[in-house]
């Protein structure tokens, strides 16, 4: 049997997203087994974003510094807000390397099912945002970035309705064919919105 | 050296078979612990006394194919009694090409896993991409007694088959109703989040009617033709949004959808529903001679009128997406009588579809014998009987 310490650290493992009580066990043995290349470090790590990280008061981003360092990066162009769902979005966002502009993570989507609206997401901060870009003159573009779901869509729809007081443009991503995807191996909605959205070129 | 010359017999492109379910592997699958059976291209006849496991044979062959089965069972159901999670393997042969399907009840996932060629499958779209399966159960025969729901579900069943996405835009119209009944009850009346909501379901409402009323003019036109001596049918779309759709562009339902919804809020907070909507529509069947209901038909011509609904669903899905489902009749031959049974299986013979059908007595289909493959069917085994 394992003794306290372990069964402790084998149950909070046993929450993170993608692990289950069987896999829990493998990854404390495998830390276990390497104290100091891999537990003490990671305990390390873990005290240091417990201590550290918060969630940006602008933009709901995850940083050491509030507000974030996306938030005080003055190359950035003040005139375009992506928002996203989560910050994992936000991350992707950021690996395309394309995107200049500054971020809004509401948190999550509409659901009245679950019992998710507009309070429990970060939307009162975009509309302030938005106000405040209104009050200072500076022409504002919000990129709607969601995921193309139910819930994605409903949320999307509700923004664009609730930013259209403040004057500033709304647009959403493209929907269509993958960079570098066949159009044998799309979907039937793939193709549909696709072909919605085709572009004219001559 | 001289050239052989052609053979003017040869043709020059082989024209595929149609698509049909040559081999089945049931495991644990209701009343069948293992069972396999192999079939040709052609009809089967499954007969055997009432309870020997015909029925179970013919949900196995429409669980190839994407949803819940002729039974709309939940997974767990159709674990046999003590057995291990239900599993089937099949191999389907379609255009030309075999394929190997899996498919069972996941126990770590409560859902249905999909296996192609041994590799796991993304979802059950994979599925619908292979093969068809339209089926004809009793449990349709109330179906014109019934109220309008059934007829919905067997509508949208049939679009299915010809429109591949009309399950997930049908769920998200549905999720929908079921959020905005969750607002207005809850007096969480967000004007905006409503409006949200109701855009979306609009979408959606039209979507599904449009995949609705071009579904039902796809099969009149077919019907007109007749099938055999089959009645000729005429399909009517009952529905609001549908009709709307008559009268103006999509894009104009959806906004007069919307401001309907708006006004119709307060009293959609009582009932908990809505009442505009896809949801409400409903199918009307008659005869397209004397204009008869189906509902005021005897059972036998109204079976022979689904019979026909369900062959045209067949061609339509050829004419549409390339190949010809496999049919599913249980039962069919019990309420017709030796004549019509006789030109139902010619009917039948015509079509080229793979059809399985099923009865107590193989004498029924006696007008089948040397044209089609008979499997007797006892407390779930199968034996060959020619």
């Amino acid at each position: 049997m394992a003794s306290i310490e372990i069964e402790r650290l084998v149950r909070f493992l046993g929450r993170l997203p993608g692990l289950g009580p069987r896999s829990a066990q493998r990854v404390a043995l495998a830390l276990m087994k390497r104290p100091d290349t891999l537990l003490r470090p990671l305990a390390d790590a873990l005290t240091l974003c417990a201590d550290r990280v918060r969630t940006c008061g602008v933009c709901g981003n995850l940083d050491a510094v509030d507000p974030c360092a996306v938030c005080r990066d003055p190359e950035r162009d003040r005139g375009t807000i992506c928002v996203v769902q989560e910050v994992d979005d936000l991350w992707a966002l950021e690996r395309s390397g394309t995107y200049r502009g500054l971020y809004h993570v509401l948190g999550g989507t509409l659901s009245a099912l679950d019992g998710r609206g507009p309070e429990e997401l970060r939307i009162a901060g975009l509309l302030a945002r938005a106000e405040a870009a209104k009050a200072e003159g500076v022409a504002l573009e919000v990129v709607l970035a969601l995921g193309v779901t139910v819930e994605g869509q409903t949320t999307g729809h509700y923004l664009a309705e609730r930013l259209t007081p403040f004057g500033c443009a709304v647009s959403r991503l493209a929907q269509g064919v993958p960079v570098g995807g066949e159009m044998n191996y799309l979907d039937e909605g793939t193709i549909e919105a696709a072909l919605r959205a085709r572009q004219r070129i001559v | 050296m001289a050239a052989p010359a052609p053979s003017a017999a040869v043709p020059i492109v082989a024209v595929p078979p149609p698509t049909a379910v040559t081999g089945l592997a049931l495991k644990d699958f209701r009343n069948y612990g293992r069972a396999h059976i192999e079939a040709g291209p052609g009809l089967v006849v499954l007969y055997g006394p009432n309870g020997s496991g015909k029925t179970n044979l013919l949900e196995a062959l429409s669980l190839l194919a994407p949803g819940r089965g002729l039974r709309r069972a939940a997974l767990a159901e159709i674990d046999r009694d003590g057995g291990a999670p239900w599993r089937l393997e099949a191999v389907v042969d379609a255009n030309g090409e075999r394929v190997e399907v899996e498919t069972g009840r996941d126990p770590d996932a409560e859902r249905r896993f999909v296996r192609l060629f041994g590799e796991p499958a993304r979802g059950q779209g994979a599925l619908a991409r292979t093969l068809g399966v339209v089926w004809l159960v009793p449990s349709m025969d109330r179906l014109f007694q019934e109220g309008a729901a059934a007829r919905r579900r067997f509508l949208d069943r049939l679009a299915l088959a010809v429109f591949p996405d009309h399950a997930t835009t049908a769920g998200a119209y549905e999720k929908g109703l079921r959020e905005r009944a969750v607002l207005l009850r809850t007096g969480r009346r967000d004007p905006a989040w409503l409006g949200a909501l109701e855009r979306r379901m609009a979408e959606n409402a039209v979507a599904v009617a449009a995949a609705r009323r071009e579904l039902v003019n796809g099969l009149n036109r077919l019907l007109l033709d007749g099938f055999g001596a089959l009645p000729r049918v005429v399909l009517t779309l009952e529905g609001e949004v549908e009709a709307m759709l008559d009268a103006m562009s999509a894009l104009d339902a959806e906004g007069a959808i919307r401001d309907r919804w708006r006004w119709l809020r307060d009293a959609d907070a009582v009932t908990g529903g809505s009442g505009l909507g896809v949801h409400r529509s409903d199918l009307v069947v008659a005869d397209a001679v004397s204009g008869e209901l189906a509902a005021r038909c005897s059972t036998g011509r109204q079976k022979a009128m689904l019979l026909a609904v369900t062959l045209a669903e067949a061609r339509l899905r050829q004419a549409r997406l390339g190949d010809l489902p496999i049919l599913l009749l249980d039962e069919v031959a019990a309420h017709l009588d030796g004549e019509r049974r006789e030109r139902l299986c010619a009917t039948l013979v015509d079509l080229g579809a793979q059809a399985w059908l099923t009865g107590t007595d193989p004498e029924l289909f006696a007008a089948l014998h040397g044209r089609a493959r008979f499997l007797a069917v006892e407390e779930g085994r199968l034996h060959e009987h020619d």
